[in-house]
């Protein structure tokens, strides 16, 4: 298929971006969208301009380090896929497609595509642990009993890869369905309640410190995850913060 | 706990709060104003009850203002620091393709409430405290009977106001149709009861307003 890309392109973080746009000719079906890239890069390298720089990794669907905003939402058009997953044979021949990076006061362009997204790191390391002696002597894992249903969610809430796909579709740049998934996946289990108070404390001062926004729960985020975090983890900090407030 | 409602989330629980405040309020309110349907003795009695009694006139009412300005202030301060958390725009972004227009634009459906808030304000509340603490007649009465009944017919005698007073409340009923569901989310009661709550908002916000309007339509054509 030909496609028309509509790309946000921005020398650096201080620089002035603009939308630029380029022809991609012969691009197959099945190819992934950030193959797609490689091939528009290849294309600009060749003659002799600078490469559109976005950020990937693993390309497996799991490190969370590939972004995009695609036609108007982050990760593209598919669910439950980071745009590493997303195919080609989702758009069709002939469309324009239109690629940005995630906006967000608290997630600023560093180069073309590419965001700072170290506020999470940030968040992470103020809070999104629990303190275990690993001297040699740590417990056994199973010697703490633990119920399916907790164990279950603990893990739906770990899947969360940190790509910023929540933030970046928030009307709100909030970040609270990230901080909620951090929060929960230690509130669910019996390991992370010696901690828990200062934890969502912590975690949502650093939250608020970076600028996120504020959650208006149009579960937008819930939609665009591609590892469908759910709301329920937002109201499940919420009330954690509660109960350590009332502490 | 002042920290608290400086942060992020305590500020949205605090807007939470407000809200199940004002519908606990819009339920009272509808269970006076609907009694207009059927009884014109019984709604006078309530009407003069609410305006007159001490307890409601000066325990409840400034409550219930002060719950109202919160309410307001703080979606507007909450607004604004969301918009300041955007940055820079999307040239193209598809909001509709992971959620509602109505939990998009709770501002907008907020800010048309609110200018029927002062409407009615002036239509309604002024004239009352005028009545009742300036010129210092508490006794509800005109022409030998209760005014109450008389003064409600009266205004929905006007087709303007019917007109205006049905926007607002379809506006209200889709503030309402999501601000029910995110007012108990905030809080974080709905984690695991989602389904069942979404069910009693959409129920709520259907049910009030179309009360309201039912009255003011009823009145509008049955004089």
């Amino acid at each position: 298929m030909n496609l028309t890309l509509r790309i946000w392109r921005q020398k650096d973080s201080s620089a002035k971006g603009q939308m630029v746009d380029y022809k991609v000719n012969d691009i197959s079906e099945h190819m992934s969208f950030l193959e797609m890239m490689d091939v528009l890069n290849e294309q600009l390298v060749n003659s002799g301009e600078e490469p559109v720089a976005f950020d990937h990794d693993c390309r497996e669907g799991i490190c969370g380090m590939c972004s995009l905003y695609i036609n108007g939402e982050a990760h593209g058009p598919d669910r439950g896929v980071t745009t590493c997953q997303l195919h080609m044979r989702m758009f069709n021949d002939g469309d324009t497609i239109t690629i940005e990076p995630w906006r967000a006061a608290a997630f600023p362009v560093i180069k073309d595509l590419v965001v700072d997204r170290t506020s999470f790191e940030r968040i992470q390391h103020a809070g999104g642990y629990i303190s275990v002696n690993t001297s040699g002597n740590t417990q056994d894992a199973n010697a703490i009993p633990i119920s399916k249903h907790a164990a279950d969610e603990a893990m739906d809430a770990a899947t969360c890869i940190g790509c910023g796909a929540c933030v970046a579709t928030c009307k709100n740049s909030s970040a609270m369905l990230f901080v909620g998934a951090k929060v929960s996946q230690y509130a669910l289990l019996p390991q992370g309640q010696v901690e828990a108070a200062d934890r969502v404390k912590n975690m949502v001062a650093q939250m608020d410190l970076e600028g996120f926004g504020n959650c208006t729960n149009t579960g937008a985020c819930e939609i665009e995850c591609p590892k469908g975090i759910s709301l329920d983890n937002i109201a499940r900090m919420n009330r954690e913060l509660i109960k350590a407030a009332l502490k | 706990m002042s920290g608290f409602f400086k942060s992020s989330i305590g500020r949205k629980v605090a807007m939470a709060l407000s809200a199940f405040f004002l519908m606990f309020f819009l339920i009272i309110h509808l269970t006076v104003n609907i009694t207009s349907l059927f009884s014109e003795d019984l709604f006078n009695e309530l009407s003069h009850f609410m305006g007159t009694n001490p307890l409601v006139q000066i325990g409840l009412q400034p409550v219930l203002i002060a719950g109202v300005v919160f309410h307001f202030v703080m979606g507007f301060v909450l607004e604004l620091k969301n918009r300041k958390a955007i940055g820079v725009k999307y040239v193209q972004n598809n909001g509709a393709a992971n959620s509602t227009w109505v939990s998009r634009n709770m501002i907008l459906s907020g800010v048309v409430i609110l200018a029927f808030i002062m409407l009615h304000f002036i239509d309604f509340w002024i004239p009352e405290i005028n009545t009742k603490y300036i010129l210092g007649d508490m006794s509800g009465m005109h022409d030998g009977g209760l005014r109450y009944y008389h003064e409600l017919v009266e205004k929905f005698h006007n087709p303007i106001r019917v007109v205006a007073y049905v926007i607002a409340f379809v506006l209200l009923g889709l503030h309402l149709a999501h601000g029910f569901t995110s007012a108990f989310q905030s809080m974080g009661i709905s984690a695991g009861r989602k389904q069942t709550m979404q069910k009693i908002g959409k129920a709520y916000a259907i049910i009030i307003p179309l009360g309201f309007i039912i009255i003011a339509i009823f009145h509008h054509f049955n004089h």
